[in-house]
């Protein structure tokens, strides 16, 4: 059941988000801070949710073949691989590690 | 009124043919990752059909992963929407810079809101005309639509008849996505710094904190990054030429 409730309240929330950026007369929101408040908060979020998940289990911190798999990635993406690719070198390195028994 | 056309782009039409390529090239490979998606979900305890719904509901890749993340997580169902819903709150300023391009009329809107993202909002500010934009809007959503969901239908079905996602690595799946979502927009010095500090403030919070709060706590990387920034900007305009000059040259090496 809580899945569900999340799954709605997230749906609902992010339908409302994209159609008022649509409704919204342009220059409403265009304070630069605004802006870049914007800018820097999906970067903020996302580099968070990485370490979570390279460095978690949710709830105590955890190192194990993830963290090989998720620097293979950002050495993926340093070299310019496509978005595919970086994942799929991910998983790939993850499970090599654990298949050796790391 | 339509956005004035960005300087890479000639103030002449594209051909039809050359917007579609475009869309469909960014909507194929996109739309494809919903596969990884897909074994995310289903490696976070999501049925077939909560996985579905999300991608057919949200279809917000970030915001998707991130509710996940945080269930799997034991997160409770709010705070685990808060973070997906401050991912996805960047789509409503796609919004506010297509509306203009794209000028569809009130009743129309409301459809096209849903395939306001990133992808399509890349093609579409990247068209010099009305035409062109309206072209590459619908063919990027349409195509990223239909793969994002069909390959979240595929992984779903394939991690479960996969049993045991761990062995095969696919739990690595989903931050390999934030990290290809976030290596892009690592071009600034403030940038940089709030990536750093929204990772150290989770690992610091992440065994004090309940589920899904440290991510919450994280957010706050940016609006400190910001006070920071302004408080430098601030004492850098009130002080010696010679501040002014150091400042300059690590700008300028931050910005790549």
């Amino acid at each position: 059941m809580n899945v569900w409730i999340a799954i709605g309240v997230t749906a609902v929330g992010c339908y409302l988000v994209k159609y008022l950026g649509l409704l919204v007369p342009a220059g409403a929101l265009e304070r630069p801070l605004v802006q870049r408040l914007a800018a820097l908060l999906p970067v903020a979020l996302l580099a968070a949710l990485t370490a979570q998940e390279t460095f978690s289990d949710g709830h105590h911190l955890l190192l194990d073949a993830r963290v090989a798999g998720v620097g293979a990635a950002v050495v993926a993406l340093l070299l310019r691989a496509p978005f595919l690719l970086v994942v799929a070198v991910a998983v790939a390195v993850t499970a090599g590690v654990r298949a050796l028994g790391g | 009124m339509p956005s004035p056309a960005p300087p890479v782009h000639p103030a002449k039409t594209p051909p039809r043919s050359a917007v579609v390529r475009d869309a469909l090239g960014v909507g194929v490979a996109v739309g494809l990752s919903g596969f990884a998606f897909g074994v995310t979900a289903s490696g976070a305890g999501l049925t077939v059909l909560q996985a579905c719904a999300l991608s057919l509901l949200v279809f917000t890749g970030a915001s998707q992963f991130a509710l996940v993340g945080a269930l799997a997580a034991g997160g409770n169902p709010f705070t685990a929407a808060a973070g997906a819903l401050f991912l996805g709150t960047r789509n409503a300023f796609y919004g506010l810079r297509l509306s203009g391009l794209l000028g569809y009329r009130a009743a129309v809107k409301p459809f096209a809101a849903h395939w306001v993202i990133d992808e399509t909002s890349a093609v579409t500010l990247a068209q010099p005309d009305r035409r062109s934009a309206r072209l590459g809007f619908t063919v990027t959503g349409l195509s990223l639509y239909a793969l994002w969901n069909l390959t979240t239908l595929a992984g779903v079905l394939g991690a479960e008849a996969l049993g045991d996602t761990e062995a095969w690595g696919l739990d690595a799946a989903g931050p390999a996505v934030f990290v290809a979502l976030l290596g892009p927009m690592l071009k600034t010095t403030a940038e940089r710094a709030t990536a750093g500090l929204g990772a150290v403030l989770l690992l610091v919070t992440l065994p004090l904190l309940p589920a899904g709060a440290p991510v919450l706590v994280a957010s706050l990387a940016a609006p400190a990054v910001l006070w920071a920034d302004g408080r430098r900007a601030r004492t850098r305009t009130g002080d010696a030429p010679s501040t002014t000059e150091t400042e300059n040259g690590t700008r300028e090496a931050g910005a790549r």
